[in-house]
């Protein structure tokens, strides 16, 4: 076994056991935190399908959560206010919209992103979840700018979402399923020719191969998975607003990928997790420090309100200094 | 529909557009000559706001706050161009995108850390303040044709700085060619640090020209980022007349579509659909322009020669 | 021997410039048939021509006897024609194997398949092994590309064109860029699959036509002044004044 399949062994194991021990222990926040980390990891897993594997740079993929949350709130807005019958709540139309929603929006933005290359590319990705993110922010039906709560979660068969552990168990059973579909989608014939595009698209094209269309599938399988990832998100948070698909959660979303390591499978996923715990560490300690600043300076000051600066300038310093993300540091000396 | 309504209107949309475009420009002008995406140019048209913003209560004289503020952005856009933008050039476009999304999230933070988190209002003089009507029942507000006015200046003295100086000729070259300029024997490290800190100025200009009206806020700069980057990629990235065109076209469109949508759709539909419709239509127009712009040409209206 | 590939009166000129004149060439199947001449003879004009990606101003290129004059390029690769580069072009993150794998798994039509593992794929793994072996590569099958010399490139560029299993390989310039000895691995390379391949070599190095080709045909300003095997080329005084002199 490799170094990076052992490395991305024990994250899993570790994310397998750790939040459950947490939350039976009393400390249910954990079990939150996981929640959302793995949530966010199979947005990342699937980002890094087009990102790392396929060279796609896509910055709007928060959009696609945006969208998956959306297509679990608003069946159970109309449930509860126009009282449309019970599928509304049923978990598997939720997801299946979700997907649908997704994979067309990724069918349409895709056709024409695609068309064009590098930087054009980053921006026009970024240019249309853009356009998500104002279209839902117009309709005022939808609570717009404030977000819409949901007021019921998903009905599945044999699980209740109300249950953390139920949700953080299927949460969990997603993402490994994600990371064995990209596993397996990238060593096909097809994860060849994909990587292949990546490397050198015109001998690609040259050898007989619409690299186009290809691309395009991968864009397409992409965005589904994180219209997916976002349909548990809005399960998870049961608020969502046009917030979530801003221009900086596909920034994060990107972060977590690079960070944890492109092209290789466990990487977004070390990447969300490190991500996430960041987060959390430096608002824990900013936080921690407000009192004896408080009674240094005399006055209050919410220092835990500043945990991005020190996010920011370690972003910064990842970029510049860390070559091939966490999976490369950690499994160093391997190809 | 009326007359004097358009006639605001359209100029508001040529306001929004020239603003546009002294963000765009300075965008569009760092990748073209640089082939560096700096998603961080939106925060120095922030950084403008503010200062301008401080400096107006300083100086008790927006005017002067304007013209002490430009140096100061253009140094800010210096001190980025040295710490973080330099060491990225030889890296590929992720890592701009990645590198400079961190400095928005510091500079952002150091916003909020020295001017708190709440917005700060802008005093015009009361020179500024006034109305001019412009015939008709057309009364326009003075500030907003001082907008115009010296959006318009500045796109001019860009025009004139490009195609008409030596070192407009430099960038010229240098967008289309680098190893030329290199060999030219011009120190291309201190160009692209003027082209970087000409970029930040521009944009800086814009965001103390709006400040006024909508007063200066953190993260006034993400919103304004993400239409730039639409206008450079509609008039084509490294287009100087591209970002211009593109720039009017876009403010024009996003400012009309908003105010006029509706009634345009009421032509084709009930008058409830117009109004359910026209604001999310409204809002995802520009995209749509966009979308369809790339669909017949995928490079924009005026790509440039080279790239 | 019957022609794979007829040209008869080639016609093609850039503002009034003649780059192809009146250029008549046939190659039959089985042969080696290399085509020189001088810098600026047309060379690059000519496979430009015959792969699709320039079209001639008059005359036909006939391809098993089916006229492809106005023929797209990428329904010649599927008629049985394939062309190496005068520049390699590989996808350089990838191993050696996975590069020749890829050009076979082109071959077997579309790869719209998401299942199965392909480099746990005998056939495609088998088949780019016995390429590997041919261009004398096995030992770096698992190697980077990025990681080969120069030479080895131009080996897997073979390879590449050896996988398309085409009935015509055109390769341009294949020894371009190498040193002598890389040469000499070359001409033997080339030694080994002629006969089984038609080949119709565009090439600069003297030495390497010579000791390859079955038939030489030389291009001067666009027009074959002389085909013959190597030795009628040797001795034709035409040639020697118009090319070989230059040289001498």
């Amino acid at each position: 076994m490799t170094r990076k399949s052992l490395i991305t062994l024990v994250v899993m194991a570790l994310l397998a056991i750790l939040p459950p021990v947490f939350y039976w222990t009393g400390n249910a926040f954990y079990l939150d935190l996981a929640t959302r980390l793995t949530i966010l990891a199979i947005a990342a897993v699937s980002l890094n399908l087009i990102l790392g594997y396929g060279g796609m740079i896509s910055f709007g993929h928060a959009a696609y959560l945006g969208l998956g949350a959306y297509a679990v709130g608003i069946p159970a807005f109309h449930w509860l206010y126009d009282g449309i019958g019970d599928w509304a709540t049923n978990g598997l139309i939720h997801i299946g919209i979700a997907v649908a929603v997704s994979a067309i929006f990724a069918l349409i933005t895709g056709a024409i992103c695609l068309r064009t290359r590098g930087v054009y590319f980053i921006m026009i990705t970024m240019a249309f979840a853009q356009m998500v993110y104002y279209l839902i922010v117009s309709i005022e039906h939808y609570g717009g700018d404030d977000g819409l709560v949901i007021d019921t979660r998903s009905e599945l068969p044999l699980l209740n979402l109300d249950n953390p552990l139920h949700l953080f168990g299927l949460a969990y059973v997603s993402l490994v399923v994600a990371m064995l579909l990209v596993n397996m989608i990238v060593n096909s014939r097809f994860g060849m020719v994909l990587q292949a595009a990546k490397g050198n698209n015109e001998r690609t094209v040259t050898l007989g191969f619409n690299t186009y269309l290809y691309r395009l599938t991968a864009y397409v399988i992409s965005g589904a998975m994180a219209g997916y990832a976002g349909a548990l998100l809005g399960n998870f948070t049961t608020f969502i607003s046009p917030e979530m698909m801003d221009w900086r959660a596909s920034g994060e979303l990107m972060f977590m990928v690079i960070l944890g390591g492109a092209t290789t499978i466990g990487g977004p996923v070390l990447g969300a997790a490190a991500f996430i715990l960041l987060e959390e560490v430096l608002v824990d300690t900013l936080g921690w420090l407000e009192s004896p600043l408080h009674s240094l300076l005399g006055t209050e000051v919410e220092l835990s309100n500043f945990w991005h600066l020190p996010f920011g300038l370690l972003l910064i310093v990842i970029v510049l200094y860390v070559r091939g993300g966490l999976m490369g540091l950690l499994g160093r000396g391997e190809d | 529909m009326d007359f004097s309504l358009l006639v605001i209107q359209t100029l508001n949309g040529l306001q929004l557009g020239l603003l546009l475009f002294l963000v765009a420009s300075g965008l569009t002008l760092v990748f073209g000559i640089l082939d560096f995406v700096n998603l961080a140019h939106g925060s120095l048209y922030m950084l403008g706001a503010f200062f301008c913003a401080t400096l107006t209560y300083a100086f008790g004289n927006f005017l002067l706050a304007v013209i002490v503020s430009l140096p100061i952005v253009a140094i800010l856009g210096l001190v980025l161009e040295r710490v973080l933008a330099r060491p990225l050039y030889m890296r590929d476009h992720l890592d701009h995108v990645l590198g400079t999304f961190g400095a928005i999230l510091v500079i952002d933070t150091l916003v909020h850390l020295i001017w708190g988190p709440e917005g700060i209002q802008v005093p015009l003089p009361d020179w500024l303040q006034g109305q001019v009507p412009l015939g008709g029942d057309v009364i326009v507000p003075t500030f907003r044709l001082l907008i115009i006015g010296s959006g318009l200046g500045a796109a001019g003295l860009l025009f004139w700085l490009v195609n008409y100086t030596r070192l407009g000729m430099l960038i010229r070259t240098g967008a289309s060619n680098r190893t030329m300029v290199s060999a030219l024997g011009i120190n291309i490290e201190m160009l692209f640090a003027l082209v970087f800190a000409l970029g930040a100025a521009l944009a800086g200009l814009a965001g103390m020209l709006i400040a006024p009206i909508t007063e200066a806020a953190i993260g006034m700069g993400n919103n304004i980022i993400i239409t730039a980057f639409v206008v450079i990629i509609v008039g084509g990235i490294g287009s100087m007349k591209g970002a211009f065109i593109a720039a009017l076209m876009i403010g024009l469109i996003d400012t009309l579509g908003r105010s006029f949508l509706d009634d345009i759709f009421k032509l084709a539909m009930s008058t409830e659909a117009a109004e359910t419709s026209a604001p999310a239509v409204s809002a995802m127009l520009i995209y749509i322009i966009m979308a369809a712009v790339l669909a017949v040409r995928p490079q924009g209206l005026f790509p440039p020669k080279v790239r | 021997m019957a022609a794979l590939l007829e040209i008869k009166g080639l016609n093609k000129s850039f503002g009034g410039i003649k780059a192809t004149d009146d250029l008549t060439l046939s190659v039959e199947t089985g042969e080696l048939h290399a085509v020189i001449g001088p810098n600026g003879a047309g060379k690059t004009t000519l496979i430009s021509q015959l792969c699709g990606l320039q079209r001639p101003d008059s005359g036909t290129v006939l391809f098993k006897g089916g006229d492809i004059t106005l023929v797209p390029p990428h329904r010649r690769a599927r008629l049985g024609m394939t062309r190496s580069y005068q520049i390699t072009s590989l996808i350089m993150e990838m191993s050696v194997i996975d590069n020749i794998a890829l050009a076979v798994q082109a071959r077997e039509g579309h790869s719209f398949r998401f299942v199965a593992p392909a480099r746990g794929d005998r056939q495609l793994r088998d088949r780019a092994m016995d390429l590997l072996r041919r261009v004398g590569l096995e030992e770096k099958a698992e190697m980077r590309t990025v990681a080969l010399s120069h030479g080895e490139h131009r080996h897997m560029e073979i390879a590449i064109a050896l996988a398309s299993e085409a009935d015509l390989m055109l390769l341009d310039e294949p020894m371009a860029g190498l040193g002598a000895e890389e040469t000499r691995a070359m001409v033997d390379l080339l030694n080994g699959i002629k006969r089984q391949h038609t080949i119709l070599l565009i090439e600069h190095d003297m030495d390497a036509v010579f000791a390859l080709a079955d038939r030489i045909s030389v291009l001067v300003y666009g027009h074959i002044i002389a085909t013959g095997t190597p030795e009628e080329i040797r001795g034709n005084e035409a040639v020697q004044h118009a090319y070989l002199g230059e040289e001498a």
